[in-house]
Parts: structure tokens; sequence; C-alpha cells
């Protein structure tokens, strides 16, 4: 299978913490991606340089490259703004706009110009479908976004994303605020978006990775200690600090 | 001991509790006690010169001549009516533009600074930006009198000019305390949609902010309205209907210019317009109230 | 539909240039405004500004300007508005955050302090003419200023104790009434003390707001400062008198004496940063404070 991103000795630095180590991975296309490993050793952070998020924080610093269909993301041509249309993002908590919940699904759309009526009603309807939601909000629209629960909410939120048409999903812990049914809909969903796209989801949750990722990461201190399918990782980690961790001697 | 130590200071104890319980009472209620009673005498000292010049003939009259017994103030409101209005036009996006700077652009220093600035800009007196305007805005505005051959004087262009000054600090720091509000993640989202900095701020920030924003704005208007000293010293204040560049007088003005040397219905009159603007700032109280409760209710 | 594109394919945004050219235009407008004033203003006012200025009473005999009277006048409005205003004011945050239960009484009380402090101060002349002035008879007066003063500056006391109040956890009062202390008890000896910055912002800001009024005092306590107060305090407090800010008015506006104005501009700025910069100190030694425990 094709590599969609491809990182080389990638690190980051916030001021003089050196939060990511030589990560260097190749992750598939039309796959999901697994990064797991205990609270604050960089997945978060990983995810975040892929589209380039971590710009947003100030005295961050990072070196390596990363590739996206070949072309390098960290080089000063690049518009960051087409770079995040084309890695799309759903955060750990749910944060629809404060708006209607047709208007957030469109704002994906009218911000890179789209504003024809009748092809944002299309796309609106196609990303609630392709969220999963579509039946539970049709009939209310207009009605605001943070009228929904939830798990409603982070459904509406995937929607969103996948309104401006994305190549690569990125969703960092997407389930960790919600309850287990609304989990299990979202692990569902995920499923049917890796057959149009390529979905990168960091969790604290390995049974989560295990059902839902082809391929997973342990991360460790800021560092990439295995990568590889998940069945693999899983059932005969190389490393023995990844098997210490899947057998929850840790974290 | 012959007393009962704890009787006795359970009794004195709760003396001195019933005490201060009503003593913060009453000074709970001064609040209300002096907006029931400004109210009350606003409407006892305004109200028989308003009935006596008739109430049509003192909002709508066009002719303010104490000395020939004519009490027509629309002059004064309408004058008061357009420079608010106009102040509030240029304040509004100068000063959301400094609060966007502030909030979303400036780094901590420069910020810092910057918000010294305003805070500076808020609590110098009146009379000194009367001053300023004095010395300042209305000689730029003489030479343009002079270009378009009109006689030199204040005109509501200063004033508009010098409300603008004043009002910018309010409707800077109420407009970037609620950009400050807005939760961070809406920033976030908005970003990894692939919007601008631009977008973000105008298309979310913005508009999650606009309530309080919206508050600002009708403080605003309500400083404008109110503002006494700084307008009489650059207005020219004649009592004419409102005109760019000719003298006006503003309804606060029509008060405070001829206090002095007034006496009987010239002064009634005078309380009468005392009344007109607090019925004006007393609509513009309500509304600033239920755009916060509204505001307040969403969050 | 969206087209694919590079993600090199930088995309022109004429509209973000235009909005970045006017946040930054607008942020320099009023940055610039302020150097202006500040630099205007001591320019013209600094060469007027003698030792004798500032502490003789105006001569005509031998037409020597100075400013005293009106300082003596600010000191004594200074001192008796805050002596009637703070407890009062602080009275009244008491009562709303420790006391009153009946929410709409609480709505009232707080609808009726915002609309006194959007209460323009022309009002405040007007009524306080009406009701100290004639009503109670204390005619034109420093008094009489005073007290509408106390009026105007309630709001500010209220509110910004209010907060203070507010900021004091729960687990103090707990603690105080846990070992049996009374709630007035509680409330002198912990209550106030933990409140005691926000009650001196409260204070440094009523004070830039008495300094800095000037249109109700014209017509509750008189536009002029040309004496010295006379006789002993309380006749000195029943006569009329002018304040900084209404003298400055009184020479630029009635008299056209623009450079004493800017010299008493000069005295109300500094008087402003002052009070700023007190301010800024106080909130900062409490952001350390809290960063502490």
């Amino acid at each position: 299978m094709a590599n969609k991103i491809i990182t080389k000795d990638l690190n980051l630095y916030y001021g003089t913490h050196h939060a990511l180590k030589d990560v260097s991975i190749e992750i598939k296309e039309h796959c999901v991606t697994g990064l797991i490993g205990p609270s604050g050793c960089g997945k978060s952070t990983f995810l975040k340089t892929l589209n380039r998020m971590n710009d947003t924080i100030p005295g961050v610093r990072v070196t390596g490259n990363v590739l996206l269909d070949d072309e390098e993301v960290y080089q000063n041509a690049v518009d960051v703004t087409q770079l995040r249309k084309k890695v799309g993002m759903v955060f750990q908590s749910p944060n629809p706009f404060p708006m209607s919940i047709y208007d957030n699904v469109a704002y994906g759309l009218r911000i890179h110009g789209i504003k024809k009526r009748i092809i944002v009603d299309e796309i609106v309807e196609k990303s609630l479908r392709g969220a999963a939601i579509w039946d539970e909000v049709k009939d209310r629209l207009k009605k605001s976004a943070l009228s929904l629960s939830g798990g409603q909410q982070q459904r509406l939120c995937i929607a969103r994303t996948l309104a401006v048409q994305p190549d690569v999903i990125l969703m960092d812990e997407p389930t960790s605020a919600l309850d287990p049914i609304s989990t299990m809909k979202i692990e569902e969903l995920m499923s049917e978006l890796k057959k149009n796209y390529t979905v990168v989801i960091v969790t604290h949750n390995m049974q989560q990775a295990a059902r839902i990722s082809d391929y997973t990461a342990f991360f460790l201190l800021g560092e990439l200690v295995e990568y590889g399918e998940t069945s693999q990782i899983f059932s005969m980690p190389k490393d023995k600090r990844t098997e210490d961790y899947i057998t929850g001697r840790f974290g | 001991m012959k007393d009962h130590s704890i009787l006795r200071s359970a009794r004195t104890k709760s003396a001195v509790e019933l005490v201060m319980h009503i003593l913060f009472i009453v000074c709970g209620l001064l609040a209300v006690i002096a907006v029931l009673f400004i109210s009350i005498y606003m409407i006892a000292s305004g109200g028989p010169a308003i009935a006596k010049i008739g109430v049509f003939k003192f909002l709508f009259g066009q002719i303010w001549n104490p000395e020939a017994g004519q009490f027509g103030i629309l002059p004064f409101i309408l004058s008061s009516i357009v420079a608010t209005a106009l102040s509030i036009l240029i304040a509004v996006p100068i000063g959301v533009g400094a609060a966007i700077f502030l909030t979303y652009m400036a780094g901590k220093k420069t910020g810092g600074i910057f918000l010294f600035i305003v805070e500076l800009l808020a609590s110098i007196p009146s009379v000194v930006y009367g001053l300023l305007g004095a010395m300042l805005v209305a000689p730029m505005i003489f030479k343009l009198q002079t270009m378009l051959s009109l006689p030199q004087s204040g005109s509501l262009l200063s004033a508009t000019i010098v409300l603008v000054i004043m009002i910018l600090p309010t409707i800077i720091s109420v407009s970037a305390s609620s950009l400050q509000a807005v939760p961070k993640t809406y920033n976030d989202a908005s970003l990894a949609l692939g919007s601008s900095k631009i977008q973000s701020i105008f298309k979310v920030l913005l508009p999650a902010a606009k309530s309080g924003i919206i508050a600002g704005i009708v403080l605003g208007v309500g400083r404008a309205i109110g503002e006494t000293m700084a307008v009489m010293m650059v207005a020219g204040n004649a009592a004419m209907m409102p005109t760019l560049l000719g003298p006006v007088r503003l309804l606060t003005v029509g008060i405070s210019l001829e206090w002095a040397y007034s006496s009987g219905l010239h002064r009634e009159a005078l309380y009468g317009i005392g009344l007109v603007l607090f019925v004006f700032i007393m609509i513009i109280n309500i509304v600033l109230n239920i755009i916060l409760k509204k505001g307040g209710k969403k969050a | 539909m969206i087209k694919k594109t590079s993600i090199t394919e930088k995309r022109k945004r004429p509209l973000d240039k235009l909005a970045y050219f006017g946040i930054f235009l607008f942020a320099f407008l009023v940055f610039a405004m302020v150097v202006l004033f500040v630099v205007y203003i001591l320019y013209n006012g600094i060469p007027g500004l003698t030792w004798e200025f500032l502490t003789t009473a105006p001569n005509p005999i031998e037409q020597t300007i100075g400013i005293l009277p009106s300082i003596i006048n600010t000191g004594y409005m200074i001192l008796l508005a805050i002596l009637f205003a703070v407890p009062v004011g602080v009275g009244g945050a008491i009562y709303l955050c420790e006391y009153a239960k009946n929410k709409r009484l609480i709505r009232i009380i707080e609808f009726t302090t915002e609309t006194l402090s959007g209460i323009p101060s022309i009002i405040f002349g007007v009524f306080g003419y009406v009701f100290f002035c004639t009503l109670l008879n204390l005619k034109v007066s420093l008094l009489s200023g005073a007290l509408t003063l106390t009026i105007i500056v309630l709001p500010t006391i209220v509110r910004t104790t209010g907060e203070a109040l507010k900021a004091v956890p729960n687990s103090y009062r707990e603690a105080a009434q846990g070992i049996g202390a009374t709630k007035w008890y509680m409330i002198h000896t912990v209550l106030l003390p933990s409140a005691s910055r926000g009650i001196i912002t409260s204070i440094i800001l009523a004070i830039g707001r008495i300094v800095g009024e000037s249109a109700a005092l014209i017509l509750v306590s008189g536009g002029s400062a040309m004496y010295m107060p006379r006789g002993n305090f309380f006749e000195q407090i029943m006569g009329s008198g002018a304040t900084l800010s209404v003298e400055l008015y009184r020479y630029a506006y009635s008299r056209g004496e623009n450079g004493i104005g800017f010299s008493i501009a000069v005295v109300l700025l500094a008087i402003s940063v002052l009070l700023n910069l007190l301010v800024k100190l106080i909130n900062k030694k409490l952001g350390t404070q809290k960063a502490e425990s």
C-alpha cells in the first residue's frame, strides 16, 4: 500500500523541552493508524506536527522532514491553510462553533470560497451522512450545534472536517470525552472513513487501538518505540517496552 | 461568675449581628434608593416645565430663545442623536480593530503597554479632552470651514471627533474582554479546517463575542450622549439645527451652558432638558440590561 | 467541488491583507493619539507649572495665578466623598455577596447599580442641585459636591469590592464559621482583610473619578476657586469652590486662558497616571500572591 505521510528524523522542541526525538514513520494510505502510549509521550504532539497545528503555540521548533504525498510540509513555500484543508483534524473534546448545525458544516466550504447554495447544501448533507449523523439532525439543521449531545457534537465535528474533503483525518483522542455508546458509533464510523481517507488516531485506550487500527505506533518519552501492523504489535511486540505497555505493566 | 456567660454573650452577639445585618441591608439598598430618588426628582423638577410649555412644543419646537419665552429643544435632541450616532459609527471599527490587535496580535509586552495606554485614555478627565479638542481638533475644522467659506466656529464635527476619542477606551476594553472570553477551542477548530487567522477572527471569534461587543457599543452610546464638558468646549453651542460643520448644542450642554444665569421658567426648562436626557439614558440602560441577560443565557 | 491543489500553492488573500492593515492602522492610531496628547499637554503645560502656581491663590492685584485653592478643594472633595462612599459601598457589596438571598432583590440591586454607573454627570448635577443644595438646604457647597460624588462613585466601589469578596475562597468562610465565629465577626476578621486589596483598588478608582469630575460639580459646588477656603472646617466645606477640573474648565473655556488650562491638565494627567500605576501595582502584587498560594 502506498505511503501517504512519511516523517524522517522529526524532532520537536517546546522551548528547551525536547518533545519528539527522531521520529521516522511511514503512514499508509487508506488505513487507520493508531498512536498509543502513556500521557505525555508525545503522541498528540506528533499528530499536530502533521497539520502544523503546533505552529500556533509560541516557542515551538521543528527539525527533520514531514512529507505529505512526497511534498515537504515544513518548507516556506507551504500554505498552511492548504495543508490543513488536506489534513483535517478532530479534537479531543467536541468543539462545534456556536452556530447552527448547517453553518458548522458549511463553515469550511465558505472559508475555502465555495458559496453556491446548491453545492453547499449537497456537501453538507454528504458530510453529515458520512459522519453518520444525518438522520439525527436532518430536521433541525438550523438549530444551534450546542444543543446536540456530546456524542452528536463530536460526529458533527467529524462531518465538519469531511466537508472540506481532506485526504487525511487526524483524530486526537476523539472519544475520550464521550459515553460508551457514542464511542462505539464513532469507532464504527472509522472503518467506513478509511475507504476514502487516511486516518491517524491518537488514543489512550489500547483496546480501541486494537479494535480499529490497521497499524499501530507506540510512543514513549517522545520516541517512536515500535511501529507495525496492529496484529503484530499486540500479539508479538519486538520491543520489551511495548510489551510492558500493552500488557499493562505501566502507563 | 454570676451571669451565665454563654447566654449573655449570645444575647449581645445576636444584637450586634442584628444591627450589622440591618446596616448592610441599608447599604445594599442605597443604590436602589438613589435610582428611585433620582427618577422621582428628575420627573418632579423637569415635569412641570414640560407641562407648562407643552410636551409637543418642548420636544419638537425648533427655536430655543428663553428671553422670548420660546423653549423648543428639537435642535438639542437631534444634535445629540446625530453626534452620538456619528461618533459610534467611527469609534466602533477603530475600537474593535484595536481590541483584535490587543487580543490576537500584540505580544505580551506590546499588549501590556497598549492596555496601559487604553486605561490612561479612559482615565483622562473630560475637561482635558475638551481642552485638547479646542486646541487640536477645532483648529483643523476651522481650516476646513475657511476653505468652504463658512464661518469659523465650534462644530458638530469637532464634537464628534472628541466623542470618538472619549468612547474608544470603553469599546476597546469591553470588546477585548469579550474576545478573551471566547474559548480557544473555537480558534483551533477553525484553523484546523484551513482558515487563515483573519478568517478565524472575523467568521468565528468575533461572532462568538458578539453580545459582549454590542454591550460595549451600547455603553459607548450612553457615554457619548451623556458627555457634557468636553463637547461644550468644542461644539460652538449655538441652539441651531445640526449641520456637520455648523455649531450645535447637545442636550447635556443645553443644561449646563445657561445654568448659572437661569431662573424661573428658564431654569425649569433646563430641568426639563435633564428629564429628557434622563429618559434617553434609562432606555439605553434597559437595552443594555437585556443584551447582557441574553448574552449570559447563551453562555 | 473543491479541486485538489498542492500544499505549496499559496492562496492569495487580499482581504486578509486589508484586514491586517486596518487592524494595525487602528491600533497605531490609538497609540499615536495618546502619545500626541501627552506630549502636547506637557509641551504646553510645563512652562506655566511653577512652584508659585501650585502653592498660591490667584492675586488679582499683582496679577499672579495660583491653583492652591482648587487643590485644597479637590482634597476636601476626595476626603469627604471617600469618607461617605467607602463605608456604604463596601457595606452594599457585603450585603450583596454575603447576606442577600432573594434572587430578585439581588437582581434589582445589581440593575440599579449598573444604572447608576450609566447615568451621566450632568444628571447627577441636576439631581444634586435639586436634592442636596435646595431640598436639604446645603446650598452650592463642597459638601453638596461630596454627597453628589458619593452617589457617582458608589457603583465603582460596590462592583470592585464585590469582585474582591467573590474571589475570597468559600473555605475561609466555612473555616471561620466552623470554629463558632458569628457572621459579622467572620466578615470583619476574615473577609474584609482578604478583600482589602480590592477595596483599596476601588478607592483609587473612585479618587480618579472624583478628580476628573466637572459637569456635576459646576452645578452643585460652584465654578470658582479665586479664594482660599475660609473659616473652620465646617465653614470651609459649607462654602462653594471649584476643584482642579472645574478650574481648568473655567480658565480654558470661560476665560480663554489655555496656557493655564494646560498647566492644570499636566497636574490632572500626573494624577491619572499615578492612580493607574497604583492600581497596576496592587493587582500585580495580588497576582503574585495568588500564584504563590
